[in-house]
Order: C-alpha cells, then structure tokens, then sequence
C-alpha cells in the first residue's frame, strides 16, 4: 500500500495559484547543495550567490533554506550567506559511507559547528544497522546530537542501503529518539536516492512520534527530485500526511542542486504565462 | 551486543532541552486545514455530446419506446437533467428479446469464435480509445469521481473485454474434455455503482461464450450503457447481438419473466435478488445473482497500522462505498484500537469531497436522493442505538446529494449498523481479541462477499482466510480487481462467478 498511496499523490493535480504558492514553497525548502571532491571556494560562491538569490525581484521568489556543502567549505559558505536568511548546512561523520571512528566524526562535527556552520548533516552507520547494533547506531547519533550544541542535525539513513520498509522505519525511530531534529533519506552518492513511497514510511514514523511525544520531527528527501512536478507531488504528500504546520522550510526541506532551475523555470512560465530558454537561468 | 530487532520504545527518547524550533510541546493534532489549499482541477466536459434524448437499443438500432415514456437522468452531484432516457416495457423487452433470439440463432452461434474474438478485441480498443469520454460521462451521470472512473472503472472495462475477447476462440481449452456450448439469449440486469464496468463484466463473457444479450442498465445511470451501445455500432457488431433496454424496476422485471430468456444475470440488491430467484424458478433459465455484502476487514495488531489505515479506506469511502465489497466492518484487534483510531480520523479529514469533476476530489456525490436516505435512516439508526458517529468536517456543496465521510465507533454486533448494508460511506468499528474471535465476528452476517486480511505474520493471513467465508479475500490490500480474478459471494451474496475462466462458466453449457 505504501507504493500504492504515495503514487496517488503524483496524481494531484496542481494548477493556477496552487502552483504558483506551491513552487515559491519548494524553493524556500531547498538545501542548495554541492558535494563533489571537486569543489573549491569558487564553485560555492555561485552557489551562494543563487541560494540567495534564486530569480529577478520580481518574480518574488525567496532565498533557498540552506547550502550544503563539505566542512571544509563551511567556512567560505559562512562568509558569503552571513548577512542572508540562508543557513550553512555541512556533511560531516565521515560523508558519505560513515565508517571513521566515532570520536573522528565528532571532531569533524565540532569543527564544522566552530566554522559557523547551522546546520549538520550526518550520516548513520549502516554496516551497524545492518549488523544489529541498533543501539551503537543510536549512541552515535545521540553522541553527535550533543557535539552539534546549537546546530541543527540532520540524520541520513541512507534509505538504498537499507532497502526494505522496515528497516527505514526502525532507522527513523532510532534518529529521531537519538535527537534527530530532521530524518533525510540519502546522501546522493547511491541509487536510489529518494523515493516517494520511502519517504511517505519515514513521514509516517514522523507522525506516530509526534502522535507519541508531541514533538514534530523535520523530513528531508535528498537525490533524485529533478522536476518541479516531482516537488509538489512530495508537497502534496507532506500535506496529506503530516498536515499544515510541516507545510515551512523549518519542517521540510528538499536536498537538491539541479531541481532548482527547473522549478525556476516553472515558475517563470506560471507568472510570465510563456516558457523560457534553460539559458536564461543561471547556474548554480 | 543483541541482535534481536528491538522495539522502538526500547530506545528512551533524548532529552532534548526543549522543543527543537522553538515549538512548544502542545497539542499532538495534526492541523488539515487552509495552508497550501489546491486550486481547483477541473476534468474539461465541455466537448461531451449529450443527447437530449436516448431512445433504445434494439437490433443494431436506436429506437423510441413503444410506450412513448421518458424518465430523467440527473447529475447528482449537481440535480441538474442531462437528459430524457427511454422507458422499455414489455412491448420493447418482447421485441428485443427477440432480435437477440434471431442474432442467436442466424449469426453469433453459427459464427466461429475467432470471429467472435475480433469484434470483442475491436469493441476493447475502441473503448481505449474513448476512455476519457466515457469516463466524464460516467461522472457526470454517477456522481462518482473522475479520478476513479479515469483511473479504475474504464481502465477495468477496457481490460475485461480484452480479456474475454482471448477466451472466445478457447472454449475447448478453457474446460478440457468437454464441449462448451452457448446458453443461447441471456438477460442481464445491472447496478448503478459501476455502470459501464458492471456492464462489461456482464457482456463480455456472455459474447466470447457465443450468446447474444438483453442488458438492463439501472435507472439512475443509463448513459454510458448508451454511449457504449454507439460504440457496438462503430464495431459493426452484428445487429441483435447487444440489445440495451433502460427503465425501472418493470423493465428489469419484463425481462426476467420474458419466455424466451435462457439465463438471467443479476447484480444488485438482495431483496430484488431474492425475487428474480422466485421468479426463475421452475424455469428452464439459468441464474446468477451477484448481491449485497457487509464484509469484515481484518485488522490484527501485527499489521503495518499506517498501511492498514490506507487499506480501511480504500476499502470503504471508494466510490463513495457504493461498492457491494466494500470492507464496512472493520474490526480491530483491541490493543491497537485507539491507534487505529485517531489515524483513521486524522486519514477521513484529509479526503477532499466536492465537484466530482475536480482531478482532486476523492469523494464524490452520493448516486442518487433514495440512496442518500438510506445511509441517513441507517445512521440515524446507529445514533439512535448508541453508537458515536465519528465525520470528517467536509464542507457539503449546496446543491446535489453528498455525505461526508463517517465511521462510528461503539459498534457491537446487534446494532443494523453492523448488520445491514449501508452501500455509503459509513464504517462501522468493532473490535476482537483473539484470532478465533475475529473469523466468527467476520462470519457472523448473513453475506459473504468479500473480506480482508491485515497482518505481517503470512501463516495467520493463509490460517485466517481459510476460515473466512467470502468469496474473495485480499490480504494486506483491499478492492483489488482484474479480470482474470474470479469475483462472487457466499450466502446472501449470490452465486456464480464473475471474472477468470469460472466467469465463463455462466454463460456455457458443458457436455
């Protein structure tokens, strides 16, 4: 049923000024993210520059939520968003496989913390989980939850690794009663990233948590969104499953690079009633 | 270190200083409401050509009553007149009746079924072809929304004529060792929840098997039966092979009693069931009745709950539970109840009910004023005996008939809730303790149609639905239908199968 319903959400019909709302939402839901070996502080002042600034003025598109980028470009990130609404997100705990002693990972995540990074994205142990070691797997997140302080932390399951159902709902347990302040499905790097119906089970473990503790627990599917209609058929979800207040980029967010112009693009087209060539976008 | 899967509450919840975001820990309702509200989608219908008069179909052609009488067919979901239908009497029966007899005995019967297979497969592709048409039609006739009859109902018709246009030129492998020959003129009268579905699903069989029909489409939604008579037309079908009579009740009922008739196929309610078996008896026609039902839907406390949810709903508010499967009892094993509970109420706020029209809408509007009675005396009832009546807050457009969404808890046995078929969207919840408990609650009524299974453990599902006497039992799924799947009910549900290689039984004589 999980693949059945989330397939029924592709199929809400998002039209006129739901579109229009609907895109400028998806847009200030966007983690901007680059996480190549390849990256230098060049690459990330493009990206900041368009996180900041998505499209004209008079398009009214807000900034994108955050930039995620490598700890070591935290730093760079910081200096060029430090006067915008827009958050530094950073990887850290050895993305993407995990596999460093955890006492490295927390010097990676303190590190990243001190660069003025809000926001860290960490990785769960999967060779642990797949393992059994379930409660190894929660003292590391509940270990990086205390070394993130103020910082935001953002848990990736990595949910092709995991691969069934039931696994990704017992890795959401364990994030969230560790102090995950969001559950994220993948680190982009292994196919399949997201999905919907893997990210409906980890909206449905957000729910039963809520339900249980009264807390409300931030998602993020991350790889693999590319078009806008994808994005607002995961809106869709969000909203039939989690209701209204998951509706802000507090609660929801999109990991995602190339989906950007594409939403961009769309919107463009809602408000100007005519598509434009992909060379009026700028690249992030 | 264990390797026992834990249970999530084995992992105490870390402290966390507060609420992250700076959200207060209050209410734990999850809040449907305005924020991010779709705009609407409406399914264009401003290319449907409707006649203002449908006249019969009889022998190839379209023909006026004999009687000279029209009745109404309305839009539910807005009451106004789409237009005028012919009233057949005993007059049109008789002269269809005949023509079916003439095209049995000159044409279809002699013809090979190969040939016979080419003019289903054609009729099939030609439906494809027309499947938004007729979808849009079907919703405006029905009330049913576009969004099911786009996605189910025509998706399905098309399917089962391809699938019975395969069988008609293998009869002889279908049932080997024996003959198989046609029953000969076959009445067949049809419900208003799936007009064009129920409608395939009566012809297609009788056809591939080399017979010839009189089919009777409800009162209440007689259009698409018509559109699809065009569509025989554009086949070339032979005249007479498909003759399609409207009319209430005395249509239905010349039919049945017509001499001439060798089997009457009859899907509906009990009561009407009940009085064509009368009728039937001591004849030498054949019978098959496909009837009400008041299924049981399972739910133990090893099932994925969430998946659960999505299958009680599913099971209930499809087509607005005008569905003779439909899962209207749900029982849930005790210690998960509350869960279930709250979800299903957090599930029936999030069903939008409106313009059948919308792409959006998941609840249309209810078949007809009689029908919405009904459900209102039948939940009138469950108040007036006790039990809570739990409604999402949909707000109810002003014209048309609509009922929101409902379920009520409280329900025990004895109460007609419990008992009757609602044929709404109105659950009714009970609960059970033991898997032995459930299959006698479950088999506790006196229908048998269908019933669902819900639970992660595979040898209680094959232990349970052993037990359960219905003819169709989804497990960890539920209103699953393909034509390949035999479809028919115990009991008080009727007999005879529909679907597969047994719903070519019916409609065969086997020497």
């Amino acid at each position: 049923m999980a693949e059945e319903r989330a397939a029924a959400f592709t199929r809400r019909s998002i039209k006129t000024s739901a579109k229009l709302e609907g895109l400028r939402l998806v847009v200030s839901m966007m983690d901007l993210t680059t996480l190549e070996g390849s990256d230098t502080p060049g690459k990330i002042a493009f990206l900041c520059r368009k996180a900041m600034q998505p499209l004209d003025p008079r398009y009214q598109v807000p900034s994108c939520a955050a930039v995620c980028v490598y700890p070591n470009l935290v730093r760079i990130a910081k200096k060029f968003l430090e006067h915008s609404s827009v958050k530094v997100a950073s990887v850290a705990t050895a993305f993407p496989a995990g596999l460093m002693p955890t006492k490295l990972k927390l010097r990676e995540v303190r590190g990243a913390v001190r660069d003025g990074a809000n926001e860290i994205d960490m990785v769960i142990n999967r060779a642990r989980f797949l393992a059994g070691e379930y409660e190894r797997v929660f003292d590391e997140i509940a270990a990086t939850r205390e070394a993130c302080g103020v910082a935001h932390l953002k848990v990736i399951l990595e949910t092709g690794e995991l691969q069934t159902y039931d696994n990704v709902r017992l890795a959401c347990e364990i994030a969230m009663r560790a102090g995950a302040d969001f559950i994220k499905t993948s680190t982009g790097k292994i196919s399949p990233a997201a999905t919907m119906p893997v990210t409906l089970v980890m909206l449905e473990a957000i729910r039963d948590y809520f339900y249980e503790t009264g807390i409300r627990i931030g998602m993020k599917p991350a790889g693999g969104i590319r078009t806008a209609k994808e994005a607002l058929a995961y809106l869709a979800m969000v909203k039939e499953t989690l209701g209204d207040d998951w509706l802000t980029p507090d609660l929801f967010r999109f990991g995602a690079s190339t989906l950007l112009n594409d939403v961009l693009m769309q919107l463009v087209k809602a408000v100007d009633a005519n598509y434009q060539s992909a060379d009026y976008f700028s690249l992030p | 270190m264990s390797r026992r899967r834990p249970n999530s509450s084995q992992f105490a919840v870390v402290d966390r200083n507060g609420e992250p975001n700076g959200r207060p820990i209050a209410k734990r309702r999850l809040d449907f409401g305005e924020r991010w509200s779709y705009a609407p989608a409406l399914e264009a219908n401003s290319y449907i050509k409707l006649r203002n008069r449908y006249q019969l179909f009889i022998n190839g052609r379209f023909v006026p009553p004999k009687s000279g009488d029209y009745f109404d067919s309305i839009n539910p979901a807005t009451e106004e007149k789409l237009a005028e239908i012919g009233s057949a009497n005993e007059k049109d029966v008789d002269l269809a009746v005949k023509a079916a007899r003439r095209a049995y005995k000159n044409v279809w019967s002699k013809m090979r079924g190969r040939e016979r297979g080419k003019y289903l497969f054609r009729i099939a592709r030609l439906i494809q072809e027309k499947a938004r048409e007729l979808a849009v039609l079907e919703t405006m006739d029905g009330g049913k929304t576009i969004k099911e009859s786009r996605d189910i109902d025509l998706p399905l018709v098309a399917a089962h004529f391809f699938y019975y246009a395969g069988w008609a030129d293998k009869l002889e492998y279908a049932f080997p060792g024996r003959k198989a020959q046609p029953l000969g003129v076959a009445g067949q009268i049809i419900p208003w929840n799936f007009p064009l579905l129920m409608a395939a699903w009566k012809l297609a069989p009788a056809l591939a098997g080399g017979n010839t029909c009189v089919l009777k489409p409800a009162e209440t939604t007689s259009i698409t039966a018509l559109h699809l008579a065009q569509i025989l037309q554009e086949a070339e079908l032979p005249d007479g092979v498909v003759n399609i009579l409207t009319g209430a009740g005395e249509t239905g009922s010349a039919l049945v009693n017509h001499a001439d008739i060798d089997k009457i196929a009859f899907t509906g309610s009990t009561e009407v069931g009940k009085r064509i078996a009368s009728a039937t008896a001591g004849t030498k026609k054949k019978l098959t009745l496909e009837l009400g039902g008041k299924a049981a839907n399972i739910i133990f406390e090893d099932a994925a709950i969430d998946q659960a949810v999505e299958g009680i709903i599913a099971g209930i508010y499809f087509n607005q539970g005008h569905v003779c499967c439909a899962g209207s009892r749900l029982f849930v094993q005790e210690s998960i109840f509350s869960n279930v509970i709250r979800k299903l109420r957090d599930r029936i706020s999030t069903l939008r009910l409106g313009n059948p029209l919308d792409k959006n809408t998941d609840i249309g509007a209810i078949n007809s004023r009689a029908q919405l009675d009904k459900i209102c005396e039948l939940v009138d009832s469950g108040l007036k005996q006790g039990a809570q009546l739990v409604q999402s807050r949909a707000r109810l457009p002003a014209k048309g008939f609509w009922y929101p969404p409902s379920f009520f808890t409280g329900v025990t046995a004895s109460h007609r809730v419990a008992q009757e078929e609602i044929f709404g969207p109105v659950l009714s919840v009970m609960t059970f303790r033991t898997p032995e408990e459930a299959i006698a609650r479950a088999n506790n009524t006196p229908y048998g149609l269908s019933a669902g299974v819900w639970t992660d453990k595979g040898s209680k599902i094959f232990k349970i639905v052993s037990q359960l006497r219905a003819g169709v039992v989804w497990a960890n799924t539920y209103n699953k239908f393909d034509p390949s799947s035999p479809f028919g009910g115990y009991k008080e549900s009727g007999f005879g199968r529909e679907g597969g290689r047994h719903g070519l039984l019916p409609y065969l004589a086997l020497s």
